[in-house]
This record gives structure tokens, sequence and C-alpha cells, in this order.
């Protein structure tokens, strides 16, 4: 069907090779007329769109580092505080032991003392009380035994130099007696 | 589209292959001229390409947002595309910066070129007129070569094409091929290129849709009837395969400008 004639004709067709001089002119001038609006328009619109992501991107970095390091920094702070807050706890739970145990101590040794004076005070009054009536016994006894030997002998004791040698013989008997109940 | 802008049958009844012709249809202005005398569809694409370009991005960055949207995300993915993989990657931190509205526009303008190819009823790529693809090349080709002057002076065209650390002997064989190279077939091929692979694909684009017309409507035959529409079905995957083409040129071509720009920075380098 496709004969040479028709080959033939087919390629006496234009000349690819072969420009027309008005796209040449239209394409350079369009051309110019593009890289012109690229260049003062749209080039620097694009780099600038560029640069601004590019700072903020670089800027939320910098600032959720910043945020990482301040949030580090408070642990670490709190840490601390916790640790110092315990070992205060417990050094204030030792002292107070202690200072529990000392009290107690002390009240021991005062309720000790006390008692130990209260024990001396009775003791050294029993004594004084003791010798106060044996005081008074020696005078009240021998007034009391005189006076009872003169009711009962009457005027038997009316020559004073016989009954006061009686009174002092009796006397010295009964001083010789206690000295010999004091020395036994 | 190609019902008024094909032959689909000769006299005889037989198939007429599209040709080359075919890719470019009657101009605008003047009305319905012959191809190569006033404005037609594809200079207006070019035209609209460059509007859209400038409105889509201008559009999706007048707000920029940290968090961006979907426009925005999709308009930065282009654009740093541009920015840092080609940019950054090909010609290194210390030089890219002042080339990135250069290579960015590059690659949107062949990018958006390209798929107007795959866009029905716009349905051509700018860039299979070789006037487009010569345009964009020289402008890139003048443009590393001033970089070149520029920066090493008139002693650039010693660096870049007198290799050093070779033995003086084989100067004379090299310094040829080194000229040939780099300021003949260099811009040649990074116009052809993209110009050859845009054209070949809209022909086969168009052979399918003028095959498939042809056989369906010229032929009696079920069976050639029903191979038309297998023409069709098959037409879908070289359409795929044309868009990864489309933006790998684009691509290519973006990549291809910023090595030649990085080669004229650091010509006296290696």
């Amino acid at each position: 069907m496709i004969t040479a004639e028709v080959i033939l004709a087919a390629s006496e067709g234009a000349n690819p090779l072969l420009p027309n001089w008005w796209e040449v002119l239209v394409t350079a001038v369009a051309f110019a007329v593009l890289l012109f609006v690229v260049k003062k328009f749209i080039a620097p619109a694009f780099e600038k769109s560029y640069t601004d992501r590019v700072e903020a991107i670089e800027g939320g970095i910098e600032k959720a580092e910043e945020a990482q390091a301040e949030a580090n920094a408070l642990l670490e702070q709190y840490k601390a505080q916790l640790m110092e807050a315990r070992t205060e706890a417990n050094s204030i739970r030792e002292t107070a032991r202690e200072e529990g145990a000392q009290i107690l101590e002390d009240l021991k040794a005062k309720a000790a003392e006390e008692s130990a004076r209260i024990t001396a005070q009775a003791q050294v009054q029993i004594e004084s009380e003791r010798v106060a009536a044996v005081n008074s016994l020696r005078t009240e006894v021998g007034t009391l035994a005189t006076s009872l030997a003169g009711k009962i002998v009457g005027e038997a004791l009316e020559d004073d130099a016989r009954s006061n040698r009686v009174v002092e013989r009796f006397l010295a008997d009964l001083e010789n007696q206690q000295n010999a109940g004091v020395s036994k | 589209m190609t019902a008024f802008a094909l032959p689909m049958a000769s006299n005889d009844g037989g198939f007429i292959p599209p040709t080359i012709s075919d890719t470019h249809v009657p101009d605008i202005l003047p009305w319905m001229a012959e191809y190569g005398t006033g404005f037609g569809k594809q200079m207006l694409l070019v035209i609209l390409s460059v509007v859209l370009i400038a409105w889509f991005f201008k559009v999706a960055i007048r707000k920029p947002k940290l968090v961006p949207g979907r426009v925005q995300f999709f308009a930065e993915g282009v654009y740093s595309f541009a920015r840092n993989t080609v940019g950054r990657d090909i010609m290194g931190e210390k030089n890219f910066r002042p080339w990135i509205p250069l290579l960015f526009s590059v690659f949107t303008f062949v990018l958006l070129n390209n798929l107007f190819g795959a866009i029905p009823f716009l349905q051509i790529p700018s860039f299979s007129h070789a006037g487009s693809a010569y345009a964009l090349a020289a402008i890139i080709y003048f443009t590393w070569i001033g970089v070149g002057v520029q920066k090493h002076g008139i002693r650039y065209f010693k660096l870049a094409v007198v290799p050093t650390g070779v033995p003086g002997w084989i100067l004379p064989l090299l310094v040829p091929l080194e000229i040939i190279s780099n300021f003949i077939v260099r811009p040649l091929t990074h116009s052809l290129r993209l110009m050859a692979t845009m054209l070949a694909g809209h022909m086969i684009v168009v052979l399918a849709g003028s095959g498939a017309a042809y056989l369906i409507t010229q032929q009696d035959n079920i069976l050639l009837n029903a191979t038309g529409v297998a023409v069709i079905a098959g037409s879908v995957a070289m359409y795929g395969l044309e868009l990864l083409i489309m933006v790998l040129q684009a691509f290519v071509f973006t990549l291809l400008t910023a090595i030649y720009i990085q080669g004229s920075l650091e010509a006296d380098a290696h």
C-alpha cells in the first residue's frame, strides 16, 4: 500500500532542522521575559520562604533543646532536694531518738537522786527526834521519879541531906545504866 | 484535529503517512498562511507557557507558609528540584546561587512546553520545532561562553580547548577535536537532542492518530477497523512513554545547562 512514491512524497516535507525564524525570535524573547520574572519575583520569594523555614525549624530545635536542658536541670535539682530532705529527715529522727534516750536517762537519775535525798532527810529527822525524845525523857523521868518517890516515902524524905544523897545515887545509877545501854 | 491537518487518503485510497510538515499547523496570523511565514500555534503556546509558569509560581508563593499547602508544596518541590538536585549538586555550594533563576527558568520552560505535547488540543511540544530548541540552546551557549570569558578572560578559550596533562605531541590532534566538541557539537547536540525526542514523540502521536483514523474510517474490512482500535490502545502506552521522555528531556536539558556553566566557571580546575 505504501509505495516508494508515497515515501518520497512524504520526505519532501519541511526539513525539520531548518528553523522558522519567527519561532526563534518568539522563543528567545519569551524565555528572556520568563527569566526576568523568575529572577525578579519568583526566585527571591522561594529563597525567602526557604530561609524562613530553615530558621523556623532550626529555631524550633534550639528551643526544644533549651527546654529539654532546663527540664533536665530541674529534675536534677528536685532529685538533689529530695535526697537532702531524706537525709535531713533521717538525721532528725536519729537526733530525736538520742534526745529521748537522754531525757529518759536524766529522769531516771533525777528520780533516784530524789528518793535518796528523801530517805536521807527522813533518817536525819528520825535521828534528831530520837535525840530530842531521849533528852526530854531524861529530864522528865528525873522529876517524875523524884515526885513519885516523894509521895511514896512521905516525910522520910524531909531530911534534905538524906534525900539529896538518895537522888544523887539514883541518878548516878540511872546514868550508869544508860551509859551501859549506849555502849552496849 | 488531525482531521483537517492531515490529508488522510490520497486519490487512489492508499494511506499517506503524515510528514514533518504536518507537525506545523498553518499560521494564525496571517490567518491560515503557510507555515513559516507568520505567527502560529507553536509560538502562541510558547508565550502561553511563560504566562502560565509566571502566574502559577507567583500565586503559589504569594503567601508563603512555613507549613506549605498543597500548591505551595508542589511549587517548592519543582523549585528545589532545579535549585538543589540540578544546581547545587552539579555546580557546587560555592557557585550555584546566582544560577538558580536561570536553571529554574530553563527547567520549567522546557518542561511545560514539552508537556504541551501531552495535553489534548494543545498537543504539540513546542520544542519539536527546531527554531525554539535552537533559540534556547543558543542563549545557553552564549551564556556559558560569556561566563568563561568573564571569569578567565580571553585565556578561557585556551583553557577550554587545550587539555592539561597530555603530552605535547598529541595536542595538534586534540585541540581541533576539543574545538569541534566544545564549540560546535555541544550546542548542536544540546538543541537537537531536545528537538529530536520531542519531534519523534509528536510524530508517533500523529502517526498513530492518522493511522487509526485511516483504518477505522477509510476501510470496509471489520478486522482492519478493529486493528485501528488496537492502534489507539497501543498509542496510549506510547503516550505514557512520551510523558516520561518529556520530563526526562527537560531534566537532561537543564542538567546539561548546569554542567556547561559549571565547566566554564571551573575551566582552570582541570
